[in-house]
């Protein structure tokens, strides 16, 4: 792995100006598997894929809800994503105690990000490690926003994270102008065929064996509380995908950007943050 | 100081580590409660709390009709029976969707009043377009309310909280002092509550809601009556206004007097 000589602590800078633990923390997301989030105008759709760690478990759960107006999708350590959620989800109740409304999702993610940041700038704390997507929807429309471990967050047209996401990414760039004006099936199937993609290739080829993989599909959107689609919708769309088109093109080789460094050198200009699918102007 | 073991002074749910907590760093994201000094720290002579209120702003009037609300209120501030300032606002503007209309201590309004025109600095500071609802700071208030009437320290006020909503549906409620709210298209405080309501309930048409034009009307009926009746009004008040076009307090208007039938009266 990394030996760097100013990566022993969260606060040690590099003289490069970066900071190497926090950067290791953003590697951890891509060991998630993939998921996708995108919108179009009243919805906002989280696409995961689910992988059985071994064929006598469950597959993790990939979506995690929030409220009725707001629900994540993680990639990375699935342990931190709870404690995440969990933050979230009783500062969504007090809110609603409070002012008898739903949280405006853009606020959350900047309270959700300003917790996140001290965990980067304090020596007895480690960055989270878990890389979310968030759908939502409030007075302004639905939302996708990506936060990462650095704290960062971007309010996302569409967008995609986890391993071999870079596939997902590109299916959505290549169709992003025909989001806005798809309707919710749509939109679905956009999510499924961008995630169909980020599978492992031997898996991809036998595709049509459902058991190898598993989806997880949630919406949200005007007047339709955060819902995770139950297994047979998941199939109707998964039909409906397949019919429509195809898929994501599966990453050509293995070396992709989105697998987690394998490099013992890792690159060393400073990288400048890259935004990775268009985002949203501010108001 | 022996002074702070006064059990009466113990505040219901705060002070102290919690058993089995961890220690936290300063600056740490973990919030340690601090709450205001008056509220958890016995005085000298033990605490006391305010038990009346002193400067009194009596009713306030507000009218839900199709497209907004109405609140009405006089501008007298009264120190006991003495009409002691006469030219004071009690109808606010918070936001752009929000009235408030406030009785009962005045001191206690300018308080409440504060601490709202800070929230809504801070909706401001978002810098997202978004704004308070009226629905939400009448949950707020009772939030508030019913907090201070628990720690034996009520604000003793009674707020009318009117305006409208993203899609413009107007909306129209009262907290009082403990933190008890409601809606209605009618709601009242102090005489107000025995004067005006059954007037305007009287003219209320069962298939439809007032119009503007019939809530601006009763306002004015409803202010007069207020001002023969209540001692405790003067002639002179303000109208705050919130629709989807906008929301404002207008005036002060003068209630029209009319004296003539004060020579019948005998026998006082």
């Amino acid at each position: 792995m990394f030996r760097n000589q100013y990566d022993s602590d969260v606060t040690v800078w590099s003289p490069q100006g970066r900071l190497h633990q926090v950067e290791y923390a953003m590697e951890a997301v891509k060991l998630g598997t993939a998921t996708v989030g995108l919108k179009n105008r009243e919805t906002a759709v989280l696409v995961a894929l689910c992988k059985p760690t071994s064929e006598l478990s469950a597959s993790q759960r990939k979506i995690i809800p929030i409220d009725d107006h707001l629900g994540i999708s993680i990639a990375g350590i699935t342990a931190d994503a709870r404690v995440l959620s969990r933050y979230l989800r009783s500062e969504c109740l007090n809110y609603k105690h409070s002012y008898d409304s739903t949280y405006p999702v853009s606020r959350l993610i900047t309270n959700l990000g300003n917790k996140m940041q001290t965990t980067t700038q304090r020596y007895d704390r480690r960055p989270y490690g878990v890389g979310l997507l968030v759908a939502g929807y409030d007075e302004n429309g639905p939302h996708v926003f990506q936060v990462t471990p650095s704290a960062t967050f971007y309010n996302c047209k569409a967008n995609s994270i986890g391993s071999r996401s870079q596939s997902a990414r590109t299916y959505l760039g290549k169709n992003l102008d025909t989001f806005l004006d798809c309707s919710n099936d749509d939109i679905i199937c956009h999510g499924i065929l961008a995630i169909l993609g980020s599978l492992p290739t031997d898996e991809h080829q036998s595709k049509e064996n459902t058991a190898q993989f598993n989806i997880t599909v949630a919406i949200v959107g005007k007047n339709q509380p955060f819902k995770i689609l139950s297994e047979q919708e998941n199939e109707k769309y998964l039909r409906m995908a397949k019919e429509k088109g195809a898929p994501a093109d599966p990453p050509r080789n293995d070396d992709d950007d989105d697998r987690p460094s394998t490099s013992d050198q890792p690159d060393a200009g400073p990288r400048d943050p890259e935004v990775l699918v268009a985002t949203e102007q501010r108001p | 100081m022996y002074n702070n073991y006064n059990c009466l002074a113990q505040p219901l749910w705060q002070n102290g580590p919690v058993p089995g907590e961890f220690y936290n760093f300063t600056g740490g994201q973990t919030h340690i409660q601090k709450l205001p000094r008056e509220l958890t720290t016995a005085g000298p002579y033990g605490t006391k709390h305010s038990t009346a209120a002193i400067t009194t702003g009596s009713s306030v009037l507000g009218i839900r009709y199709d497209g907004g609300v109405m609140l009405a209120a006089d501008t007298l501030v009264s120190y006991g029976s003495l009409a002691r300032y006469q030219n004071i606002e009690r109808v606010f503007k918070i936001n752009k969707n929000i009235l408030l209309g406030g009785s009962g201590d005045f001191a206690d309004i300018q308080s409440i009043k504060r601490s709202i025109d800070q929230k809504m600095i801070e909706d401001q500071c978002c810098d997202d377009n978004i704004e308070m609802k009226p629905k939400s700071l009448a949950s707020w208030m009772t939030r508030v309310l019913y907090n201070r009437r628990s720690r034996m320290n009520p604000l003793y006020i009674d707020v009318v909280v009117g305006g409208v909503d993203t899609e413009g549906t107007p909306y129209l409620a009262n907290v009082d002092l403990r933190g008890r709210s409601h809606e209605d298209y009618v709601i009242a405080t102090g005489f107000a509550r025995h004067l005006a309501i059954p007037l305007v309930r009287e003219k209320k048409p069962k298939d439809r809601d007032f119009t503007a034009v019939e809530a601006s009307e009763l306002i004015r009926t409803c202010m007069e009556v207020l001002y023969y009746r209540d001692t405790r009004n003067i002639s002179q008040y303000t109208v705050g206004v919130c629709s989807a076009n906008g929301c404002g307090v207008e005036g002060p208007f003068q209630v029209n007097e009319n004296w003539t039938f004060a020579e019948t009266i005998k026998g006082y």
